[in-house]
């Protein structure tokens, strides 16, 4: 049976490694990743009520007889999804480094884009689940008719996050290897999500606005193409990341 | 020498605030080019794992942030009496250039926090190439934005067709600011190298 030896660069010179194999492999290291923040859930808490904070204080920040709500909202909704989302994915690599915890995943049989995925899925539900409280919490503070759009909003949200945490988990794994960690995350993160913020807010203020789906379509094409090439690049980038 | 060759030509320009084009045209020319080397570079490097590639994207790297640093301080110097404003959030140029800054600071920054050369290096090469992949998504999305977006009524003046002069002059510029970027570099370079050097006969002592 072939198997994946780490530490080789035979795991480099064959990312195509038998697709059930590395979906398999990522799926674990995510439930392991999950099941150890679910049993704290401190992490989960604590971008939750960042969130909730961030709708309040945007609230406050602008004129309301100047603004709109439903002006503000998805510029809100994006921003606060960013800096919530740089919280959960400090925390998604720190989480390796109490014991060199990160050795152990290393010199087991999995190949590095395995153990890439299985953070990014761990990543990913994180969001999501953040999201699935900040959105209502959106909707109820700022009386916007969010489930009219509910379909749409939900492929937009979905795309933004896999762009969010296909990155953010590469730069997450570099910036925890470095002496700077939390403060060089946002530093080396942020200028690659300005795409996704940008294509998921305009792509929100036309769903909110009543616009047929098809106005927002070039956004969220954008946000695909984004995904596409980012998630692969990440995930081969990855490897380069790791000592051989 | 090469900066009276640069500076002279301005002396044949009408209207001032036009003359400040010498500079900042060919700063952004070698600010792109400084980021496409150390694109270039950090891929060949990743390939090839040659110490001296990772210090000559160090070294593009630095001299590249100085001149997009330039390009953003003179675009906006000439662009307030010209289009009445300091900056447009809906040209391409000018956001890809602000982007292209910030990606050159993160590489800077992440240089700086990573004592291990060779974790450095294998980290600056990642950043380097996915930085390089980034600026024509930011270069699309601006796009969008702009054609999407109702454009402000600004007093913009139309790019100027050149005449033979100012072509002229242009080219000398940029032939100019070309030898200041090899010229610097090839400074920093030798830097980077006796650094290293020094670096590593400090360990191989201690």
């Amino acid at each position: 049976m072939r198997s994946i030896r780490p530490g080789t660069r035979s795991d480099i010179a064959n990312p195509w490694a038998p697709v059930s194999e590395v979906v398999a492999a990522a799926w674990v290291i995510a439930r392991k990743d999950l099941a150890i923040e679910f049993r704290t859930r401190t992490a989960f808490l604590s971008s939750v009520v960042f969130a909730l904070l961030g709708l309040v204080i945007f609230y406050y920040a602008w004129d309301p007889t100047a603004v709109s709500a439903i002006d503000l909202a998805p510029g809100v909704l994006w921003v606060i999804f960013t800096f919530s989302g740089l919280l959960g994915l400090n925390r998604s690599f720190s989480v390796e480094s109490a014991d060199h915890a990160i050795d152990g995943l290393l010199a087991s049989p999995v190949s590095r884009e395995s153990i890439f995925i299985g953070k990014a899925l761990a990543n990913l539900v994180f969001v999501a689940a953040v999201q699935v409280v900040a959105m209502p919490a959106l909707a109820i503070f700022y009386n916007l008719p969010l489930i009219e759009i509910a379909v749409p909003l939900l492929g937009v949200a979905t795309l933004a996050a896999i762009g969010l945490v296909a990155v953010g988990t590469l730069f997450s794994a570099m910036a925890a290897n470095t002496r700077l960690a939390e403060l060089l995350l946002p530093i080396l993160a942020l200028p690659f999500f300005v795409p996704i913020v940008m294509a998921a807010a305009q792509a929100t203020s036309r769903l909110l606005s009543g616009r047929p789906v098809a106005e927002a379509s070039s956004w969220i094409k954008l946000l695909l193409a984004y995904d596409l090439i980012f998630a692969v690049a990440c995930t081969l980038a990855y490897a380069h990341t790791i000592e051989d | 020498m090469v900066r009276a060759i640069a500076f002279t030509p301005l002396e044949l320009r009408q209207g001032a605030a036009q003359k400040i084009f010498y500079i900042h045209v060919p700063a952004a020319w070698v600010a792109f080019l400084a980021f496409a080397l150390v694109a270039v570079a950090s891929a060949v490097f990743l390939w090839l794992r040659d110490q001296r590639l990772d210090r000559f994207a160090e070294s593009s790297a630095e001299v590249g942030v100085v001149f997009t640093t330039v390009v953003l301080i003179t675009g906006p110097l000439w662009a307030k009496p010209i289009w009445g404003t300091y900056w447009a959030w809906w040209d391409v140029r000018l956001v890809s250039t602000l982007f292209l800054w910030f990606i050159y600071v993160a590489y800077i920054v992440l240089r700086g926090a990573i004592e291990s050369p060779e974790l450095r290096a294998r980290y600056s090469a990642v950043l380097g190439i996915l930085g390089a992949m980034l600026i024509p998504f930011i270069h699309l999305s601006v796009y969008l934005f702009a054609t999407l977006h109702p454009l402000p009524i600004v007093a913009k003046a139309s790019k100027p067709s050149l005449p033979g002069e100012m072509l002229l002059t242009l080219f000398v510029s940029l032939a100019a600011f070309t030898l200041l970027y090899i010229a610097f570099v090839r400074a920093r370079y030798v830097y980077a190298t006796e650094r290293d050097r020094i670096a590593a006969a400090e360990v191989v002592d201690a």
